[in-house]
């Protein structure tokens, strides 16, 4: 394979990886644009998305049409749990010191961890995500694209479009807007407050759980630590792409996937993870308020 | 039509309010001056549900509103200008006034309301688009005085809505002031500005430092010694 070829394949490769960390940075940067929390737990809603659909594929076997069914039972089980964790973990904390709803969230994250790790259904142990069989298709004889990259690129694309929508033009996206901005002023406009802080947690726990099926196609070993990179990935995008701003997250996945593949597919697998954090300092540095994000921070 | 007892607000260990009793009769403007700090926000915030009432009772329309929520309060048709405007400075003017009209479910009197924002501040129409952040003072005066009014209030808490703006547009937003009350809706007009609050409102009630101290009807406060040398310079 000559340069040209290698380079296209890992950018390729990096697109579909980071639409993954772009869907769970959507609900890093959602949450945190409306109740000020990096929810640490986010990365592990992906892991119980994944098993969620691995009992139902279990079930029903795998075929195309059984593995999108997946995602609604991933979805509403994960949105579910997310809406509970705000409820029961975050919301009695709310008017207190942010440091201790941070806390929460990584104590509710090693809960869903060594929750699924002592739940028997789960244990452990690695399990085989069941998956289709590999098709490639080849573009030009310059990339080939296999049919969980196009999976993944065609469910990334269509939930963002959803999201998209939700956010800019119905009434309770603008409502998320308006909550972001200004939760005393909201309510004084007759929003239920606490109703819209639910609803981002609907939206990125089903978010996470898409990206929990979709990650679980391409690197098909689930086991309850599994989310704890991508979890460190996407927040990391998020903070990358301006934490709080949503075109931010998806510009954050996608360069933090592609500086991934690139690293592994031409300096050194190792030197992946470091580059990906090394990116974190450096913008952390250069541009504090990521790169779309407004210095005080428009946020949703 | 709303009914203040004795209120009691505390922030932590700040007792903010003391036995603040006041009333507003429909139709009316009334107005609450005060020096910095004597309250004024403080009281309006209790009314909304924003702070909680520690002791004392607010009454509106019959309702016990002592424990209902901000957006419930809404929805009875009592809305709150707050002090310093606080427009989504986010989201486009349209989406403000959405925003304004947030619990209605009456497409056809939602779309009449448009009509009347547009016709009393034709500024707002020519920049429906445009980001509420990027207008100036007066414009984003007028949208959050517009924005309330698409909830279509029978009540309006109006706090400090002079602040900051030049002589000129404070004449504009306090004819705009009057405009709406005499189109339907009573006022509660929280003001620093006493000589102009005074000259538009029917009754008013001084505070200081967290209590009632004075009250009657504005003429006459106006023309009162005590209060002509606290708040009107002279
Ligand atoms: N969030 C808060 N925490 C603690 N104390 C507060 C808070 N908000 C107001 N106070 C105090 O409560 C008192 C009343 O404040 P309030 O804002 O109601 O005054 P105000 O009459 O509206 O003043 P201004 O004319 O400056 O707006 C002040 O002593 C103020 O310092
Ligand atoms: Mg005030």
């Amino acid at each position: 394979m000559d340069f040209l070829q290698q380079f296209c394949q890992q950018t390729l490769n990096g697109l579909s990886l980071g639409s993954i960390y772009a869907l769970l940075a959507l609900g890093y940067t959602m949450v945190y644009g409306i109740i000020k929390l990096i929810n640490f737990a986010h990365g592990d809603i992906l892991m119980v998305g994944a098993f969620v659909s691995y009992f139902v594929l279990k079930q029903w076997g795998i075929t195309p049409v059984t593995l999108m069914l997946s995602f609604l039972p991933a979805m509403l089980f994960c949105l579910t749990l997310g809406v509970t964790m705000e409820k029961l973990c975050y919301k009695p904390l709310r008017n207190q010191p942010r440091i201790n709803s941070l806390i929460t969230a990584i104590g509710v994250s090693f809960l869903l961890e060594n929750g699924a790790r002592v739940l028997p259904m789960i244990g452990p142990n690695p399990r085989v995500f069941p998956t289709l069989p590999v098709v490639n298709y080849n573009w030009f004889g310059l990339v080939s694209i296999s049919q969980v990259q196009i999976l993944v690129f065609v469910v990334a694309i269509f939930l963002m479009l959803v999201l998209n929508y939700i956010v800019s033009f119905t009434k309770i996206g603008k409502a998320m807007r308006a909550v972001s901005f200004d939760k005393g002023a909201s309510a004084l406009m007759g929003i239920n407050v606490d109703r819209v802080i639910s609803f981002t947690f609907v939206l990125g726990s089903s978010l996470a759980a898409a990206a929990g099926i979709l990650f679980a196609s391409a690197y098909p070993q689930i086991e309850p630590y599994m989310g704890i990179m991508p979890g460190m990935k996407a927040f990391i995008a998020a903070v990358l792409g301006g934490i709080g701003s949503i075109p931010g997250a998806v510009l954050g996945g996608l360069i933090l996937g592609v500086a991934e593949t690139l690293t592994k597919g031409f300096l050194s697998s190792q030197l992946s993870d470091a580059i990906a954090f090394g990116l974190l300092i450096l913008i952390l540095v250069v541009k504090p308020s990521g790169l779309l994000g407004k210095p005080m921070g428009e946020k949703v | 039509m709303l009914k203040v007892e004795n209120l009691d607000v505390y922030y932590g260990n700040i007792h903010a309010l003391h036995e603040v009793s006041f009333e507003v009769k429909e139709g009316e403007i009334v107005t609450l001056i005060g020096a910095n700090g004597a309250g004024k926000t403080t009281t309006l915030h209790a009314i909304s549900g924003l702070i909680p009432i520690a002791a004392g009772s607010v009454r509106f329309l019959e309702q016990d509103l002592t424990a209902a929520l901000p957006h419930q309060i809404v929805q009875l048709g009592l809305a709150h200008v707050p002090e310093g405007r606080r427009i989504f400075a986010n989201l486009t003017v349209k989406e403000n006034l959405e925003m304004g009209a947030f619990t209605r479910k009456d497409p056809k009197g939602i779309k009449d309301d448009y009509q009347m924002v547009f016709t009393r501040f034709p500024r707002l129409k020519e920049r429906l688009k445009q980001v509420a952040g990027t207008l100036s003072g007066g414009e984003q005066q007028m949208l959050a005085i517009a924005r309330t009014l698409m909830s279509r209030p029978k009540l309006v808490l109006m706090d400090e809505p002079s602040m900051g703006l030049a002589p000129l547009l404070v004449k504009e937003i306090f004819e705009i002031i009057k405009e709406i009350n005499a189109t339907g809706a009573t006022i509660l007009l929280v003001e620093q500005n006493a000589q102009l609050a005074l000259s538009i409102a029917n009754r008013a009630y001084v505070l200081e430092t967290g209590r009632v101290v004075l009250q009657g009807d504005a003429k006459e406060l106006a023309n009162s010694e005590e209060v002509r040398k606290a708040y009107l310079g002279g």
